[in-house]
């Protein structure tokens, strides 16, 4: 969808500094020049376009406690959906990439615990048949937080890996 | 520790903000608290590291980066924490992990690249080898993106471990 240049100055503003103010979309039309009513429009239509995936507050899983991981493990090309269907079944896998590799599929797992998380991965060697699941957890997280600049060339990616 | 109380508001919290005048009073008022009491607790989350981002999620599709790729990388023990601060000083560099390695797997730090394109991913993964002396490394694209879904925590009455039924409930 096409954007205006004050599409991408509100989104800029929105990705890191939703004001925590009783009339948040009112600061910010402040901050533009713009009434509440028009922030609200854009905000909506950016909503409905898909372009503003979430609104809000953005999780980290692991101090809410949950324990996560990323997998990675082989699957025969004309197994891929049937597959993909299995682990995607399953709430807590919340991304799942084909790569170019041999290990060619590539998903998150987060759980409650960690007894829940080896309880999901079992069922899914044990559904699959595949028993080769490389469990490769985040032992040290160096960057996560990603803002691009929208205002000149665009983007925010998040949680494209977050296990 | 959360609290019930925490964990309901989380609950809330996750849907999103409405878009209306006062959406932390919307939200408020199904938590049986007071706006400020919300925000207060939401200021706390923040501070406490639980909320990691209060703002958008914008995605990038259309946004001009099309390729991405992971680039793992071999890195001696001794140099995987500076070589992962130096890398996460790249601004191409959305993510920057260490993980484990695995037999037949000699790649204990991950980097996820964004470029316009395959050959500038290349050119990223070069720039990042030569400035940190790293050169056993690989890149793997993503060819299909199979699933990609919020996170949805303390759901009650929700099974996590479905695997039987809803087979295809993708995201």
């Amino acid at each position: 969808m096409y954007l205006d240049n004050i599409d991408r100055k509100l989104l800029n503003l929105v990705q890191e500094n939703f004001p925590l103010v009783p009339e948040p979309y009112r600061k910010l039309g402040g901050i533009i020049g713009m009434g509440e009513g028009e922030v609200l429009a854009r905000l909506k239509r950016l909503q409905d376009k898909g372009v503003i995936r979430h609104l809000g507050a953005i999780f980290d899983s692991r101090k809410l406690g949950y324990s996560g991981t990323l997998c990675a493990m082989h699957v025969e090309p004309d197994r891929v959906d049937e597959v993909a269907a299995l682990i995607n079944s399953f709430p807590g896998v919340t991304h799942n990439y084909l790569r170019e590799h041999r290990f060619n599929m590539w998903f998150t797992i987060l759980a409650g615990s960690r007894a829940e998380l080896s309880e999901i991965l079992s069922l899914i060697r044990e559904k699959t048949g595949i028993k080769e699941i490389m469990e490769l957890p985040a032992e040290e997280v160096f960057k996560i937080k990603v803002n691009f600049d929208t205002e000149t060339s665009t983007v925010s990616i998040e949680g494209y890996i977050e296990c | 520790m959360l609290t019930e109380q925490d964990r309901q508001i989380i609950r809330i919290l996750q849907n999103g903000m409405p878009l209306v005048s006062r959406p932390f009073q919307t939200i408020a008022e199904k938590l049986k608290m007071t706006e400020d009491e919300l925000i207060d607790k939401i200021r706390n989350f923040i501070d406490n590291g639980q909320i990691r981002r209060f703002g958008a999620t914008v995605r990038h599709f259309d946004l001009g980066f099309v390729a991405n790729a992971m680039v793992v990388w071999d890195v001696p023990e001794e140099k995987v924490s500076e070589t992962g601060r130096i890398m996460a000083g790249f601004k191409e560099v959305t993510h920057c992990y260490r993980r484990p390695r695995r037999p037949g797997w000699p790649y204990n730090l991950f980097t996820v690249v964004h470029g316009q394109s395959r050959e500038y991913c290349d050119e990223i993964a070069k720039r990042l080898s030569q400035a940190t002396g790293i050169t056993n490394y690989s890149l793997i694209f993503s060819a299909v993106e199979l699933k990609k879904s919020s996170m949805r925590y303390f759901e009650l009455g929700k099974k996590a471990k479905s695997g039987d039924q809803g087979l295809y409930q993708v995201g």
